[in-house]
């Protein structure tokens, strides 16, 4: 989980735009020290050994796993099948997570993700969306994303509407539209190559999940190895010292809301896919995956910090559970209060390591030290 | 802007798709009455309940839902109400909770119709509106979800949640037995698992594979929508590497059940579905896929709901039975719709 820390990058603070020192945006980063970390490498550590927990945790689970089906885990081919089949179902909900993962980091929050998705799908089902093929269906899934993410980040970083508000009257309105314009029916896809996207194997891999790989790829770049992503913790962390750093604070913002709705855009094409339509009420309540997965994953809900890798951990993790269930036939009240029980964990956890116990550590380590 | 205008010619079409289906609904339920089949004989021979009688003004509440189910019931009750030249039907939006209907009837009273047929929220929530309109003196005519309270009512007709479980144990039993399977692997794919109509059919679908002596091997709940039933599918598929029989509650999220089948390339059970929407009934008849039935929970629940109304409303029987009146109390059977008999429930399929 190397590439989990972004403190290789010393030099990369060459790449920022008037990050002036008087107004060090390390101030955010809560309770440490400035002189002794600077800022965009400051969680490294913590992110790694973080999602070393949660790489423990998805342990836990597959042990369970085996000690509760050892006639299913025995079977090498059923294992492999059922790594993929988690994987798969954690691709939609992941590539979701993806973009709500810097919305959070910005110092955002996106309660409409379900509802783009629903909409993105549903417009690109209709029958004249439909006749222009797989093209123009997958075309106009990412713009319709796109566009309500722009119009997002048009009320929030414009408008000055406050994010939850905004975002929750667009869950609600594109809801409605979805259900608007599919006339509340389920809309069949009839394209063989949308239909095909979710039952395609590359090399014995389904080819979803290689998109969720591409799209956490591409978001973990974004986020570790540009200015996009520095700016992106610098407006999350602190959005005054961005300001005056030089960061156009309000473009910045508008522009992650668009990319988490161009994120919504492409997991509309995963799941229509997989659903082999879509309807007004798909993807009901992903927002709250895609938010709970990127908090278990470290992503702090204040803003200016949280990791991709992280966040696709929490993802699976919550797949991994779904699973667990599944194969032991249990019911889903119950599941839904173990995930429950993991969110406040993590929280808890966080708090427990950014506040009290990291700071016992430094201080122990530091005096042993010197 | 030139996606922006293409997308709202899209939406034209769309719109224009839409009109033209509602047109074949409407068309569909219209020669339904009309067609030379033993329904209209019979109409004709016991004379005068079809023709024009005194003017019966209905006033009608559904909740307006994103499901295909309810969006079926507000088409059927308005196409129904236009095939009678002596019925006018005042429709309410019941919105989007008890609460907001219960407004939306209280307009609706106001207005005087002659009958009420009400599709509540939530029977139990309502039961006080069904009590003060009948104290009003205007009968109400319950669609599918029960008032406790009988004299909340003068008409109830809705579907046997129930006896959709017992008719889908009972196909998949015989089948089983046809083929001779022993100790067969049974899945269930239910709807929302909190409401009570999820818990009558999967009730209904215990108790029967119970008295043959099978039960279900895993159920994994689903949301009555196709994404959420392909995911239910696919975590069954893992826990179950051999199913021979599946029992998906709902033909919409059946469609998303369908594609986890492809998905995971699994043929070796057959699947019985649920509610009978057209899609399922074609599949069925084309039997090129594992959903080789279903069973009933017909939205056509709604015509007849217009109907009788227009019947109490003119103060007349069903006129094949020797009482003058509507009854009070009707429960549509569940029926098992298979490749058999799909081309005669086609024009039943929503």
């Amino acid at each position: 989980m190397t590439e989990t820390t972004p403190t290789a990058t010393p030099e990369r603070a060459a790449g920022l735009p008037a990050q002036s020192p008087p107004v060090d945006p390390a101030g955010t980063a809560k309770s440490e020290p400035p002189a002794r970390l600077s800022w965009w490498r400051g969680d490294g550590g913590e992110g790694a050994r973080r999602n070393l927990g949660l790489l423990a945790t998805l342990l836990v689970l597959v042990v369970i796993g085996i000690l509760t089906r050892p006639d299913l885990y025995g079977n090498a081919s059923w294992v492999w099948g059922n790594t993929l089949t988690i994987l798969k179902l954690a691709s939609v909900v992941g590539v979701v997570t993806v973009g709500m993962t810097f919305v959070i980091i910005g110092g955002g929050i996106d309660l409409s993700v379900g509802a783009i998705v629903a909409l993105a799908g549903v417009w690109s089902t209709t029958l004249a969306t439909q006749s222009y093929g797989a093209g123009g269906m997958i075309f106009s899934a990412l713009t319709v994303g796109l566009a309500v993410g722009l119009v997002n980040g048009l009320l929030i970083s414009y408008g000055r509407l406050v994010p939850f508000i905004a975002t929750l009257a667009m869950m609600v309105a594109a809801r409605g539209l979805a259900a608007e314009i599919s006339d509340k029916q389920t809309q069949v896809s009839n394209d063989t190559f949308i239909n095909g996207i979710a039952s395609t194997n590359v090399l014995g891999i389904p080819l979803l999940v290689y998109i969720l790989a591409a799209v956490v790829v591409a978001g973990w770049v974004l986020l570790n190895r540009t200015t996009f992503g520095r700016r992106t913790v610098a407006v999350g962390g602190n959005p005054e010292a961005a300001r005056l750093a030089g960061i156009n604070v309000r473009r910045h913002t508008l522009l992650l809301y668009a990319l988490s709705g161009l994120c919504c855009g492409i997991a509309a094409v995963m799941l229509t896919s997989q659903a082999t339509s879509a309807q007004a009420a798909m993807a009901n309540l992903y927002e709250l995956d895609a938010i709970a997965a990127a908090i278990i994953g470290g992503t702090l809900l204040s803003g200016g910090r949280g990791t991709i890798v992280g966040s696709l951990l929490g993802v699976i993790i919550f797949s991994t559970i779904t699973n667990l269930f599944a194969i032991n036939g249990l019911s889903t009240e119950a599941q839904n209060m173990v995930k429950g029980g993991i969110i406040v964990a993590a929280v808890l956890v966080q708090q427990v390591q950014f506040g009290s116990l990291t700071q016992f550590l430094r201080r122990n380590r530091a005096t042993s030290t010197t | 802007m030139t996606t922006q205008g293409r997308d709202l010619s899209r939406r034209r079409l769309l719109f224009g798709g839409a009109a033209l289906s509602a047109g074949v609904v409407l068309a569909g339920c219209t020669s339904n009455e009309k067609a030379p089949t033993a329904a209209q004989t019979k109409a004709a021979a016991t004379g005068g309940n079809s023709e024009p009688g005194k003017k019966v003004t209905i006033g009608f509440s559904a909740p307006a839902a994103d499901h295909g189910w309810i969006a079926a019931i507000t088409n059927n009750a308005k196409a129904q109400a236009g095939a009678y030249s002596d019925v006018e039907l005042k429709s309410v939006e019941a919105g989007a909770d008890a609460a907001a209907q219960r407004a939306a009837l209280s307009t609706l009273i106001s207005q005087k119709p002659d009958v009420i047929v009400l599709l509540p929220h939530d029977g139990k929530e309502l039961n006080a509106f069904g009590l003060e309109a009948m104290k009003a003196g205007i009968p109400v005519v319950n669609l599918d979800r029960a008032f406790p309270d009988a004299r909340a009512y003068r008409l109830q007709i809705k579907g046997d949640n129930y006896g959709m479980g017992v008719a889908a144990a009972t196909y998949i039993y015989e089948q089983l037995k046809a083929k001779g399977v022993s100790n067969p692997v049974i899945g269930e794919i239910p709807g929302i698992d909190s409401l009570e109509l999820t818990q009558e059919r999967s009730k209904g679908f215990a108790d029967t594979l119970a008295s043959y002596g099978l039960k279900v091997a895993n159920r994994r709940p689903a949301e009555f929508t196709a994404d959420s039933g392909q995911q239910a599918a696919t975590g069954l598929f893992q826990a179950l590497p051999k199913i021979d029989a599946l029992w998906n509650h709902d033909d919409d999220q059946g469609i998303g059940v369908l594609a986890a089948v492809n998905q995971a390339n699994r043929k070796e059970f057959f699947m019985v579905g649920g509610a009978g929407s057209k899609k399922a009934m074609e599949d069925i008849q084309a039997d090129n896929t594992v959903l080789k039935a279903t069973v009933t929970y017909s939205p056509s629940m709604a015509s007849s709901a217009i109907s009788l109304a227009r019947l109490i409303g003119q103060n007349k029987g069903m006129s094949d039975l020797v009482e003058l009146q509507v009854p009070k109390e009707i429960v549509l059977a569940s029926e098992t719709i298979t490749k058999e008999n799909a081309g005669d429930y086609l024009k039943l399929g929503f």
